[in-house]
């Protein structure tokens, strides 16, 4: 049994939990996740570690609540508790150990580049993070993020920092120059995005993976994604792949296999909006101050 | 004492009983146990079938020693206590073993009534005096021999881990199971379907531990939670049993298409996740037409797993002929009788997908049996100018699993063979003094006896290494 410690509400769809998890706590690395049962009968579902406090024995979970499992998970009170958590699962991230790391974020993805940015953090290593949001109120993890190093936040509507998608500032910074890795993590379209804004500039591309799974160990073979041409199980072999070898394609495509299991079908990115902007113009972007 | 014990001739004249069976039509429509159990009364019948060998040949055919003539006179003699202590002292999972195991290439193959008719039904009364015990659970009861103060650390809670934790108990050492899953088993919870061993049977396995001291900690992954070194330094022995884990897929186009399975993963979405009961969490295609590619007891699994699930057609496509599927004989029955449809000499070449990626259909082609290969068995040979598309919604590839990297990867100084399996001795050394490995992770995918054994075996290593 793992004790929910406290729980904050991050975004109006985005919970954050601190969950008792002494062992993990310790031991979890930069880009690792658990795999969560929150009670008997409940799925198993894989919640990358946001952030971990040793001392306390404490991870935290950040969720976005789409379908039923999450639902009931973001659903517990602090005190609460849940039934079963396994890990740290996956390879730790990629690191440099210095020069300059772009890490872009998009809505619950924020979460997932927080413990890269902080690895790279300690490293020494420079880190820019560009951070995204459809308007200030879904904007996650950013004061976490500002104490390892300069901050970017777009939003849709531009009600707080930059109007824009997080792609806009991300092809800014790298048109500047200087970026010796890039690490994407959020929607498919959104990494697949900044994927293909990169590969021109020859900037290795970091992307963390998240389709369906069961166990996490390599049992089952349903997170597997095509890398360059060659299967590879998300659970063992990454999550984190070469975002220029990623077929996301296949990727938003296998995500959708239980659309119709899960009770929000019809709101993939959040409620309805790419931030992206993939089908929408791309609007001019305001540099900021 | 049973009046009806029969002179020896009188024991030749009984033909061999038939386990009571769910009717074919009903049972592929739920998952209730397929067979429902000798009755006392044929226990006795069959029991007496036995001519009790001097030499008894069906021991030597089964891979952990049961004596079998002796638990099956204690029936013939009316006292099961007896042929529980007796049957359960050689086999620590005989309610298990009893369901799963191929006896027909093991005990029963050897049984001299074999020779001329039928052999003795061993399997069937070893399930019988199981469920008898199960019943009467004092009779078996685990006890400890006086405690050593040596901790002994198992990798895997499946039918190799199991085994050994309840031969180490016994022997008076401080066991922990170490399992990855939320729940101890292994394969036979999230693998072997509730048709053929209901899931209660393994629980009260695991509870029989429990009770003798045995601790079972759920969601370690060792390698990841723990590394092997780690476990090592806190324990006087490690015995590893993590299975085979990885699937294979068939390398063929289309393999990544929505509606393709591992039998892994369409396993244990419906067994560990309990997919098939409609109100589960855990979500399982449906699909009205499932091709099955596999001639194991895996692949025999998925496919009546897929009628069960209301398949209008659940077809096993597998590339020899009958006569070669690696299945147990009775899965292969049953599957027939429940109306699976048995694609023979044909082989996957691609799986066909529409515009949403979904499978539509399985291109196959139609094989003729050539020269024995190295297995002994015929090798298939493509027919050209053969091929065809099976239709269907949802393809569950059986067709094997490879050694999981995921512990092995953070010992470097374990040996492995080619395949990535841990080399062990017959009484399962590994090449790390104090390390010790059983069952698929040394053997590759094998069966539930055969990792029982390893156990077993490994754990009289384990035994004697820490006493030593």
């Amino acid at each position: 049994m793992h004790t929910l410690t406290a729980k904050f509400q991050l975004s109006p769809n985005v919970t954050r939990l601190d969950v008792e998890a002494r062992r993990i706590a310790e031991i979890r690395q930069p880009g690792q996740f658990v795999i969560v049962r929150r009670g008997i009968g409940a799925e198993r579902i894989p919640l990358t570690i946001a952030d971990a406090d040793p001392a306390a024995g404490t991870i935290a979970l950040v969720i976005q609540a789409v379908g039923k499992s999450t639902r009931e998970l973001v659903a517990l009170a602090a005190g609460e508790a849940i039934l079963d958590i396994s890990g740290p699962l996956g390879h730790p991230s990629e690191m440099i150990s210095s020069g300059r790391a772009l890490c872009v974020g998009g809505g619950v993805g924020t979460a997932v580049v927080h413990p890269i940015a902080q690895g790279l953090h300690q490293r020494g290593v420079e880190v820019i993070s560009i951070i995204g949001g459809r308007s200030r109120e879904w904007v996650i993890f950013e004061e976490e993020l500002r104490r390892l190093g300069q901050v970017v936040v777009c939003t849709d509507d531009g009600s707080y920092g930059r109007k824009g998608f997080v792609t806009d500032a991300t092809r800014e910074v790298l048109e500047a120059g200087g970026v010796d890795i890039v690490y994407a993590v959020g929607p498919v379209p959104m990494m697949r995005a900044v994927a293909n804004l990169t590969r021109p500039f020859g900037v290795r591309t970091i992307v963390s993976l998240n389709p369906v799974m069961v166990d996490g160990t390599g049992m089952c073979g349903g997170c597997r994604v095509d890398i360059g041409g060659q299967t590879k199980f998300a659970c063992v072999d990454g999550p984190e792949f070469d975002g220029h070898l990623v077929d996301f394609d296949l990727l938003a495509e296998r995500l959708g296999t239980y659309r119709e299991f899960e009770q929000q079908a019809n709101t993939p990115c959040d409620a309805g909006t790419c931030r992206v902007g993939l089908t929408h113009p791309t609007p001019t972007p305001i540099p900021q101050s | 004492m049973n009046e009806a014990k029969l002179p020896l001739k009188e024991r030749m004249k009984i033909d061999r009983q038939l386990m009571p069976e769910q009717d074919a039509t009903q049972r592929s429509g739920n998952f209730l146990e397929v067979n429902l159990g000798f009755t006392e009364k044929i226990a006795l019948l069959e029991a007496q079938r036995c001519i009790q060998c001097k030499e008894p040949k069906c021991v030597q055919g089964c891979p952990v020693m049961v004596n079998i003539p002796r638990f099956l006179e204690f029936i013939v003699e009316g006292n099961l206590p007896a042929a529980a202590r007796s049957l359960f002292g050689d086999n620590a999972l005989p309610a298990i073993t009893g369901r799963v195991c191929p006896q027909e290439t093991q005990c029963e193959v050897q049984c001299v009534r074999g020779v001329k008719g039928k052999p003795v039904a061993i399997g069937c009364l070893e399930r019988f005096v199981a469920d008898w015990a199960r019943a009467n659970s004092d009779v078996v009861k685990i006890e400890p021999r006086g405690a050593t103060g040596k901790k002994v650390a198992i990798v895997g809670g499946g039918p190799a881990g199991l085994t050994a934790a309840g031969e180490l108990v016994k022997c008076g050492h401080e066991v922990t199971v170490y399992e990855a899953l939320h729940k101890p088993g292994g394969v036979l919870v999230y693998g072997i379907p509730e048709f053929r061993l209901p899931k209660l049977i393994v629980e009260e396995e695991v509870e029989r531990l429990v009770q003798a001291g045995v601790k079972i900690e759920n969601n370690v992954v060792v390698g990841r939670t723990y590394t092997l070194p780690e476990l090592r330094a806190q324990f006087d022995a490690v015995f590893i049993a993590n299975g085979a884990g990885l699937p294979v897929f068939m390398n063929v186009p289309g393999e990544n298409l929505k509606g393709v399975y591992s039998a892994n993963e369409y396993l244990t979405r419906v067994n560990l996740m309990e997919a098939y009961a409609l109100d589960s969490d855990t979500p399982i295609l449906r699909a009205r037409r499932v091709a099955v590619v596999g001639g194991g007891n895996v692949a025999m699994d998925a496919v009546r797993t897929a009628k069960r699930l209301g398949a209008e057609r659940a077809m096993l496509v597998y590339r020899r002929s009958r006569a070669e599927m690696p299945a147990r004989v009775e899965e292969v029955h049953h599957a027939d009788a429940e109306g699976v449809e048995f694609e023979n000499l044909v082989a996957p070449l691609e799986v066909i997908g529409n515009a949403n990626k979904w499978v539509t259909g399985l291109k196959c082609q139609r094989m003729e049996l050539g020269e024995p290969d190295a297995s002994g068995r015929r090798s298939p040979k493509p027919i050209p100018g053969s091929e065809f598309v099976l239709d269907c919604d949802a393809v569950v590839v059986a067709i094997g699993t490879r050694a999981n990297p995921l512990l092995t990867a953070t010992c470097p100084e374990l040996k492995l063979n080619r395949w990535g399996n841990i080399e062990a001795d017959d009484a399962g050394m590994t090449s790390i003094p104090g390390i010790f490995a059983g069952g698929d992770i040394v053997r590759g995918a094998a069966t539930v006896i055969l990792a029982m054994g390893d156990g077993k075996r490994s754990a009289q290593a384990i035994d004697a290494y820490l006493m030593q």
